[in-house]
């Protein structure tokens, strides 16, 4: 017979007065709220649904067969090692790989300046957490990386966007915003900066733009935090220099997620050596270590596998699978929709006719049985309503097309509904959600 | 047995959230569950290993609107809830609220009208025809569907043609209703028994603001009493309506009634749920709570009443 489990002790009521522990939250995590734009997406994961909202990479390219004849290899010889804790700062080996691949975009770097982190979200995460205080101020290009405003917003710091062009971030407006907020005795804590293949915006920092961008950061005191995850996948068989190639002081963010396995989280941070080692007690107290596991499985995947041509082989498919978005957005579409081509990475900026809320047609495009990510997710400050990011990277040419087919005619049923009440939606539904509200689906969910 | 929960719905998250509730408190009965989604398995899943039976915790949709009851009526599968065509009747809101108006039941004025309506006459004309008649503030809704998603609050003229673009992206009609000011209640009733009964009224405090999504599935969103603060009178008044709604419209097993007390003390009724919400937030589990029993308890009861039924 097995033992009876005993019943679970209840907690003893609350005293009078005071609060029960479920409302003694921090103030900010006051938009960590249950959001019925976050339910919506529960339903994309369902094969009936063409999710052009998450921005996962297509792994179906990966060499499986190999892979697990490492992991068995890796556990069978060094066992001992992987499974054990290691150091903050990542282990000494593949530090130096990370070099190399950086040195592909034109970054000299050494070792002891890389720290390995979970993933580059939690480098990003660990660099706002030692530079900001609460209300200081970040700039941004508008829209930026969803995943990033949360990052600021939980370390409650204010972003400032800047807008971009189809050459990336525009160095006038740059200018203006350092001007205005120096005006006000501001100086932001950095600049937060995606200059290749945008997530969401798509596109690419022009190559001539990018030493003026450094020069008027420098010009104005503000540091430059460069991620640039999508940097290897372009189509056009060039690779831009980083800005950190240009710039000793940038703090250069690069991940293994869209080049061999977001699964493994294992992303890193290249900083100046005072950065550094505030990064490196930063994560100590975050993660103790990043998994040596991990680690081991990606230097050894460097090492003993032709990855160049993997990532080569990844960009082709999804050159493939944009060139299907391309044309299907072509076909598809109403009037008055315009998008960018972009040149690399996994998204396609799509902007919609005047007066559609993306937001607020998302359940109709649920129900249409297709998704996207509406665009007030990409930026801090309420805009972004009449646009959408879609991305390719994960469907299939066919189901982008099924997907892109499915949502003009989710976009002519509102326009229709719109004309017969001669207006737009309600600007939010529901309650307005506060700025690190989860009103965006997760950054790279399905 | 079988818990199905997940669906296509725009109310999966809540379902799913709903379905390991149930299943968790159905194990702790001593059940064997098993867990299954609406997906193009389930029919050969029903057929191949049939459960004992089946209880749904599915929310909207084709979990709510009798097609799932319809598909395991057809398989012979017994189920928990109500069967087809009483779903198809409480699911769809104006045609319940006309039903339980007619029996005497108190439910706020309302009109329901799709958006070919709107476009064919003029929306300006019938939107005006609606606020001479129901008045502001309004209350409009999809008419059909749950968890408050896309309902709307709204005051002022102006706002009117906005609220019906954001609330016909949920479905092809609209619900609008005299929005009625007074306490908001839901009394749970359930057939655990030898009859259907009401468990005490849960009354839904959420300060200013509204019982949106956010408050429902937010823990600490929003404030129950339970019972409601309401005097005994008017506490035997909901619990004899949620009984009479239950009776009325053909439900089984389980329902929920969602109304509010307005300020002359009358029940009105806003709605009646043939698959109450089974999360850690939702209104059933606290009426249970509250009432001595659990989940478990319930649908156990439940679930051997549908194997007894066959």
């Amino acid at each position: 017979m097995p033992e009876p489990v005993p019943p679970t002790p209840t907690r003893p009521a609350v005293a009078p007065g005071a609060a029960a522990p479920a409302e003694r939250f921090a103030a900010r995590t006051a938009g960590m709220t249950a959001s019925e734009i976050r339910a919506l997406f529960a339903v994309a994961s369902r094969p009936e649904v063409v999710s052009l909202a998450g921005g996962m990479p297509n792994l179906a390219a990966l060499p499986m067969e190999a892979l697990a004849v490492e992991v068995a290899d890796l556990v069978a010889r060094e066992g001992q090692v992987a499974l054990q804790y290691g150091s903050a700062q990542g282990i000494p080996a593949l530090r130096e790989q990370i070099c190399e691949v950086m040195a592909l975009e034109g970054i000299r770097a050494d070792p002891d300046d890389v720290v390995v982190t979970v993933g580059s979200q939690m480098a990003l995460d660990m660099v706002t957490r030692i530079l900001c205080d609460p209300g200081d101020v970040v700039l941004a290009e508008g829209p930026s990386y969803v995943g990033a405003l949360g990052s600021f917003a939980a370390y409650e710091a204010r972003v400032v966007h800047v807008a971009m062009d189809e050459h990336g971030l525009v160095p006038d407006l740059l200018t203006d915003a350092l001007r205005t907020l120096a005006a006000r005795g501001t100086t932001p804590k950095f600049l937060y900066t995606i200059p290749n293949f945008h997530n969401p915006a798509g596109v690419t920092l022009a190559v001539e733009r990018r030493a003026e961008v450094l020069e008027i950061c420098a010009r104005y005191g503000v540091r430059v935090v460069e991620d640039n995850p999508y940097g290897l996948l372009g189509f056009t068989g060039t690779t831009n220099p980083a800005l950190r190639s240009m710039d000793r002081d940038v703090i250069y963010l690069g991940s293994f997620s869209k080049t061999f396995a977001s699964g493994l989280r294992v992303g890193w941070a290249l900083a100046p050596p005072a950065v550094r080692d505030r990064l490196v007690l930063a994560a100590e107290s975050a993660v103790l270590c990043p998994p040596n596991f991990n680690q081991m499985l990606v230097s050894r995947y460097l090492a003993g596998h032709d990855w160049r041509s993997q990532v080569k082989s990844f960009t082709e498919a999804y050159r493939e699978r944009r060139d299907a978005m391309l044309d299907a957005l072509e076909t598809y579409l109403p009037d008055g929709c315009t998008w960018n081509v972009p040149d690399g990475g996994f998204y396609v900026w799509l902007t919609v006719p005047e007066g559609v809320d993306t937001k607020a047609m998302l359940p109709r495009a649920v129900t249409a049985r297709v998704a996207y990510a509406s665009g007030t997710g990409f930026y801090a400050d309420g805009l972004g309503s009449r646009q959408l990011r879609l991305s390719y990277c994960y469907p299939t040419p066919e189901r982008i097309t099924e997907g892109v087919r499915r949502l003009a005619g989710v976009l002519e049923a509102e326009l229709d509904v719109m004309r017969t009440f001669g207006t737009s939606p309600r600007p939010s539904l529901g309650r307005a959600e506060p700025r690190n509200g989860p009103q965006s689906p997760s950054p790279h969910t399905p | 047995m079988a818990v199905l929960a997940g669906g296509l719905s725009h109310e999966r998250e809540v379902s799913l959230r709903s379905g390991r509730r149930l299943a968790a408190a159905l194990r702790d009965s001593g059940f064997s569950v098993r867990e299954w989604d609406m997906d193009g398995a389930l029919v050969e899943r029903l057929r191949s290993d049939p459960p004992d039976a089946v209880a749904i915790a599915l929310h909207g949709g084709e979990g709510e609107n009798g097609s799932v009851q319809a598909v395991l009526e057809l398989l012979g599968v017994p189920f928990v809830g109500t069967p087809a065509p009483a779903c198809r009747r409480a699911w769809d809101k104006p045609t319940a609220k006309a039903e339980l108006a007619r029996a005497g039941l108190l439910t706020p004025e309302w009109v329901a009208l799709p958006h070919t309506t709107f476009r064919a006459l003029g929306a300006q004309a019938v939107l005006d025809a609606m606020v001479d008649r129901l008045g502001l503030p309004m209350m409009v809704k999809p008419d059909q569907g749950g968890s408050a998603l896309g309902a709307q609050v709204v005051t002022d003229r102006g706002d009117l043609p906005s609220a019906m673009v954001s609330c016909l992206a949920y479905g092809p009609a609209v619900l609008a209703e005299r929005y009625i000011t007074g306490t908001e209640v839901a009394v749970s009733v359930v057939h655990d028994g030898d009859e259907p009964r009401a468990l005490p009224p849960v009354e839904v405090d959420t300060g200013d603001g509204a019982y949106d999504y956010t408050a429902r599935y937010t823990p600490g969103g929003a404030t129950f009493h339970c019972p409601a603060r309401l005097d005994t009178a008017t506490l035997a008044a909901l619990e004899e309506t949620a009984l009479a709604a239950h009776h009325l419209l053909g439900l089984r097993d389980v329902s929920r009634l969602d109304a509010v007390v307005d300020t002359e003390g009358r029940v009105q009724v806003l709605e009646v749920n043939v698959s109450p919400g089974l999360t850690e937030t939702s209104l059933l589990p606290t009426a249970a709570a509250a009432a001595g029993t659990d989940l478990g308890q319930l649908y156990g009861a439940m679930v051997e009443r549908a194997i007894h039924r066959g």
